[in-house]
């Protein structure tokens, strides 16, 4: 690989995506496929298929759901482990939730070559970009060239492969955490609380939305994102619940001032059982009431 | 027809050669070397943001010394080199040796093909995955292309017969060595007779093992006040 030069006027400066692109021309006519073939790959949008093909895309992996809530020290992602291709349960271990730099993440749904195709770009463009220039993008930068990339991928969108990421971070200069939303036209969305985004997101939205505060604890934000991915997962068959039989959680991050941690499978487990247990007891009494009911109801008829 | 006066090709060479050694030693030095965590480098530079060490990935650095137009597009390039071929196979396979190929190959390109010479010498440092160093590299390349690989230490720039001398006096690079001390004799020697440098004259990064993917760091102003004053 030689080193890339180019002439002032058609430098690419610190952007990634557009050093592909001039790379790939400038080896147009050479054998370098290695390069030639990831510069095309890199055409998300370019991704063209047929209307046969289209029927196809039911056998793609699909992640689901995932969500980002803010509280009162920063904000916090979290996504179902389940990946689905049409009827089947592709993976019970995907991870949508994606560390991009030290104060920012990205959880993503949607088909999932292409999402996390997006994101290794995404999270490598953060780095490009701080590199090349010394200085960090701004939170609100990176949400938008984020933006550009989902705009990228609307031509493969509207032939049945999108992706809906969701993104979050802390500001260091505003000191808040701030969660983006975005559509498959890459439309973004700042100043929300909580956001949801996948098939079973309209249900993890509704927990959100009756219960979310920004005010809240960690510890609060982490119970109320469980219980929404559980609740999505009780409504909709391509989202994950917690997998107690195989130790598996939801991936949850969160994102403050010190940083970019994942949430222990260890809290995870007593959080989720706990929640487990308040829904099973419920629903026990429930089935008391019921028997009680029977019991009596027979006794009326004897 | 008029005839172009002849030049021998020694003559050019020479020539050329001159033309970019001047342009160097008109700079400052610097020196890197290994130390206990990793590989340190201390440069002379009265500038805050513009860098003469900086990151090009994971675990390589890059220093420049000459002029510095020349060596930023160089560091540019080197980024892109890097970052590209990350992209299209894994972090892993982006390597030193590689890159300090490219470089002296671009080099060596300009010398003899351009107008004039880059006024560079650049520094390609890496720490390798191993604990004790031994497979920590350090790559010279100059301004004509040619590349020196480096055992344990470096000295880029004009006077570096006399930097060298000093530094190699009181100390010796390599694991046994602390940052501190590392630090405290390489600002010693690349210091002139007027004084000792002070950490705002000084740009000091490292390669450190152990603090996770990206092992670049710098040091600030008050590290190093820190480190000079306990002397």
């Amino acid at each position: 690989m030689i080193l890339p030069s180019f002439d002032p006027g058609n430098d690419p400066g610190p952007n990634f995506v557009a050093l592909l692109n001039r790379v790939a021309d400038l080896f147009d006519n050479a054998s370098d496929t290695a390069i030639r073939g990831m510069g095309i790959a890199n055409h998300l949008g370019a991704m063209g298929l047929s209307n046969s093909e289209k029927a196809m895309t039911g056998d793609v992996r699909h992640g689901t759901t995932c969500l980002a809530v803010r509280y009162r020290d920063g904000v916090l992602l979290a996504g179902d482990r389940r990946a689905t291709a049409g009827n089947f349960i592709s993976s019970h271990r995907m991870e949508k939730v994606f560390r991009t730099d030290d104060h920012s993440g990205v959880a993503i749904s949607g088909v999932a070559g292409p999402a996390v195709e997006m994101v290794r770009l995404f999270r490598l463009q953060l780095e490009h970009y701080e590199k090349v220039e010394g200085t960090p993008l701004s939170l609100e930068g990176k949400a938008n060239q984020l933006s550009q990339m989902v705009r990228g991928n609307l031509p493969a969108a509207m032939r049945g492969l999108p992706v809906i990421p969701i993104f979050a971070g802390f500001d260091l200069n505003d000191e808040t955490g701030l969660i983006f939303e975005y559509d498959i036209t890459g439309g973004c969305y700042g100043e929300c609380d909580y956001t949801a985004a996948g098939s079973g997101s309209m249900h993890a939205r509704a927990v959100l939305k009756l219960e979310s505060d920004s005010r809240q604890t960690r510890a609060k934000a982490t119970d109320l994102a469980l219980k929404a991915l559980l609740i999505a997962a009780d409504a909709d068959a391509a989202t994950g619940g917690p997998d107690l039989l195989r130790s598996i959680f939801p991936v949850i991050a969160v994102i403050n001032a010190d940083g970019y941690q994942l949430i222990e499978d260890k809290e995870l487990n007593d959080r989720s059982s706990r929640l487990i247990g308040v829904i099973t007891e419920s629903a026990g009494s429930r089935a008391e009431d019921q028997d009680i009911q029977d019991s009596s109801d027979l006794e009326s008829v004897s | 027809m008029t005839l172009p006066f002849y030049a021998p090709p020694e003559q050019i060479m020479k020539d050329r050669s001159d033309y970019a050694r001047k342009g160097i030693a008109r700079g400052r030095s610097l020196i890197a070397f290994g130390y206990e965590k990793g590989i340190a480098i201390v440069a002379e530079n009265n500038s805050r943001t513009l860098h003469k060490i900086s990151e090009i990935y994971d675990r390589i650095a890059f220093a420049g010394v000459g002029k510095y137009n020349e060596f930023e597009q160089l560091r540019i390039a080197g980024v892109r080199h890097a970052d590209l071929k990350g992209f299209a196979f894994s972090r892993l396979d982006v390597d030193a040796r590689s890159l300090a190929n490219a470089y002296a190959q671009s080099l060596g390109q300009v010398f003899t093909h351009d107008l004039k010479p880059m006024e560079v010498e650049i520094l390609i440092a890496e720490i390798g995955l191993s604990a004790d160093g031994s497979d920590d590299r350090l790559f010279h390349i100059l301004y004509d292309g040619t590349m020196v690989d480096e055992d344990t230490w470096i000295v880029l720039g004009g006077e570096t017969e006399k930097i060298t001398d000093q530094f190699t006096s009181e100390v010796s690079a390599g694991p046994d060595l602390s940052l501190e001390i590392g630090v405290r004799a390489a600002v010693g020697s690349l210091s002139d007779t007027e004084g000792c440098l002070q950490p705002h004259n000084l740009e000091v990064a490292l390669l450190e093992r152990g603090i996770g993917r990206r092992a670049f760091r710098r040091l600030t102003n008050n590290d190093l006040k820190g480190i000079l004053e306990a002397d």
